[in-house]
């Protein structure tokens, strides 16, 4: 459902991708690693459009979206969880969540409501905050508004940028148990991530970047056993026990 | 006229005028809140809304009918400045972007004083009779209307920013502008309604104040000045904030020129600017009152 063919992005002088190409399946769930500024949020920003590309292509559905802004994107069905959550502070979590539906309210709204009602299903930590302002909540649930928020668009493909960064083990794990949620019903996710067993560990396919290029990828399963992947990403103690990391 | 009569006297005509201000400031910080850029045409705004309704009188038109056709078209002015000056350069610095409402507002008056040129012109007042006697004071009853207006536009503008979606949206976009990109809105298209919405707000301003103050083409410079001053009094962002420092700046200068020299009264409010720049550059009131960003 997705074709990335050659894309490049610069930030500036900074050239934070080169010439990435990758395809996704429809219902697939890909991670993507590598290390500080490696450029995977880049690689997220530009698919949900925050990002113009210096050049290549992007294909969703076949059809190019190449440099089409975020608000097109949405429309398109892919929802971005950036990583610095980018939630409405001061709003409360119902409007959040009702906020992440913007581009089909008016048209749905009686399914807007039932959406709201699966989110919270999903998250059940954010059932009887619905009136507390986003900012007061915890990160772990603000994290999990912030999914809830993107769900709320009815995406097809999600693009997750570091769910679990600077969060509890046990809130990472229901994240993750989430997400493994959301690809049993098809959706196609791509989840960046610094914590890569986890993702390793929820994802079908994975791919590795370094300065802006794809350094290796292949089956999550795979990575997880690579002893280049394990030297430089799973440090040693995780190495020895993959299983045990989660 | 006894003391406190006269001091209750000054009292009225300064909330009067400080209702004035904080229309301006209101629509102001409303605008900047939302795009980022502080508009100095504002008061232009009025100038023209007022002197439209009083062409429009003049040549025949009831007054509610001339308030309608010269907010609806200064709702619609608004707009297009936006899309014409403003849009072009959303992603100029701060500077840049103040600088273009600057011209806009020396151009608006331009064309203000090409079509009607130095005379002043006049609005009939919106209710009949003379001035009311309240505690030994005479209160013009077109103070109750701007105050009325002022108090409409506060509720207004809170409602549809607290109760309604669309309001919502709004605000959305002014916590978190990539938060509200990534959702879907567009806040190009919202920027252009938030300048719709300061024409409207600010014809009808003009319109109110009309039948006290005389409209002419160059009205809007002190008004916007003075609104411009209302609005940092309150701290740039929230609309209580701005509400309130318009009418503390109106008392204020209505006290000053009662009380010392009437000569006092403009440099006051800049004073004041300079007065809360230096001590507490955030505003007096913003950190306190309203809604903070
Ligand atoms: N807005 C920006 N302006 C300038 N340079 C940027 C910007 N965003 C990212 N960069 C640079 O682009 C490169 C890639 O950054 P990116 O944020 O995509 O990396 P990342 O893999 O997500 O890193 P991290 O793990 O720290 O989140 C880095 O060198 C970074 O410094
Ligand atoms: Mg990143």
């Amino acid at each position: 459902m997705l074709e990335i063919i050659g894309l490049k992005v610069n930030h500036g002088w900074v050239r934070a991708l080169q010439d990435i190409s990758l395809s996704v399946h429809k219902g697939e769930m890909v991670a993507v690693i590598g290390s500080n500024g490696a450029g995977k949020s880049t690689l997220l920003g530009a698919l949900a459009g925050l990002y113009k590309p210096a050049g290549g292509r992007i294909l969703l559905n076949g059809r190019p979206v190449t440099g089409k802004p975020a608000e097109y994107m949405v429309r398109q069905g892919v929802s971005l969880v950036p990583e610095r959550r980018e939630i409405f502070n001061s709003l409360s979590v119902l409007d959040n969540l009702l906020l992440g539906a913007y581009h089909h309210y008016r048209a749905l709204r009686d399914a807007v409501r039932e959406d709201v009602k699966r989110v919270l299903d999903l998250f059940p930590a954010l059932r009887g905050r619905e009136r507390d302002s986003a900012g007061t909540l915890s990160g772990g649930l603000q994290q999990m508004l912030a999914i809830g928020r993107a769900l709320m668009a009815r995406p097809s493909l999600l693009l997750l940028d570091e769910p679990s960064s600077g969060l509890a083990p046990l809130v990472v794990r229901e994240i993750m148990a989430a997400l493994a949620g959301l690809k049993q019903t098809g959706m196609t996710i791509i989840l960046v991530e610094q914590n890569t067993a986890a993702a390793l560990k929820v994802t079908d396919r994975a791919l590795v970047i370094e300065r802006g290029r794809i350094v290796l990828s292949g089956c999550s399963a795979d990575l997880l056993n690579n002893p280049r992947v394990q030297q430089a990403y799973l440090g040693r103690v995780r190495a020895v026990r993959p299983a045990a990391a989660l | 006229m006894d003391l406190s009569g006269q001091l209750f006297q000054l009292l009225c005509s300064g909330l009067t005028l400080g209702g004035i201000y904080a229309l301006i400031a209101l629509a102001l910080v409303t605008t900047f809140n939302i795009t980022g850029v502080l508009n100095m045409a504002q008061g232009e705004f009025l100038a023209l809304g007022a002197l439209l309704a009083a062409s429009l009188c003049a040549a025949g038109a009831s007054l509610p009918l001339a308030f309608v056709i010269a907010v609806a078209a200064l709702a619609l002015l608004g707009g297009l400045l936006e899309r014409s000056a403003i849009h072009p350069a959303r992603h100029a610095p701060g500077l840049i972007q103040i600088i273009i409402t600057i011209s806009l507002s020396i151009s608006l008056r331009g064309l203000a004083l090409l079509i009607w040129g130095t005379e002043p012109v006049a609005l009939p007042a919106f209710s009949g009779g003379g001035p009311l006697l309240v505690l030994g004071a005479a209160v013009n009853p077109q103070s109750l209307w701007i105050l009325g207006l002022v108090a409409l536009a506060v509720v207004g503008l809170h409602g549809f920013f607290e109760l309604t979606y669309t309001g919502k949206v709004f605000r959305a976009c002014e916590i978190n502008r990539t938060g509200a990109r990534l959702v879907g809105i567009n806040p190009a298209a919202l920027s252009c309604l938030a300048f719709a919405g300061s024409g409207a707000l600010g014809a009808a301003a003009g319109i109110f104040i009309t039948p006290v103050t005389l409209a002419t083409y160059d009205m809007g410079f002190l008004l916007g000045v003075k609104g411009c001053v209302a609005a940092i009094i309150g701290g740039l962002n929230s609309a209580g904030g701005a509400v309130l420092g318009g009418l503390l700046l109106g008392i204020l200068e209505a006290f000053g020129a009662g009380l010392v020299s009437s000569g006092l009264k403009d440099a006051l409010s800049l004073l004041v600017l300079m007065g809360v720049l230096l001590w507490r550059p955030e505003g007096l009131i913003g950190a306190v009152a309203g809604r903070k960003v």
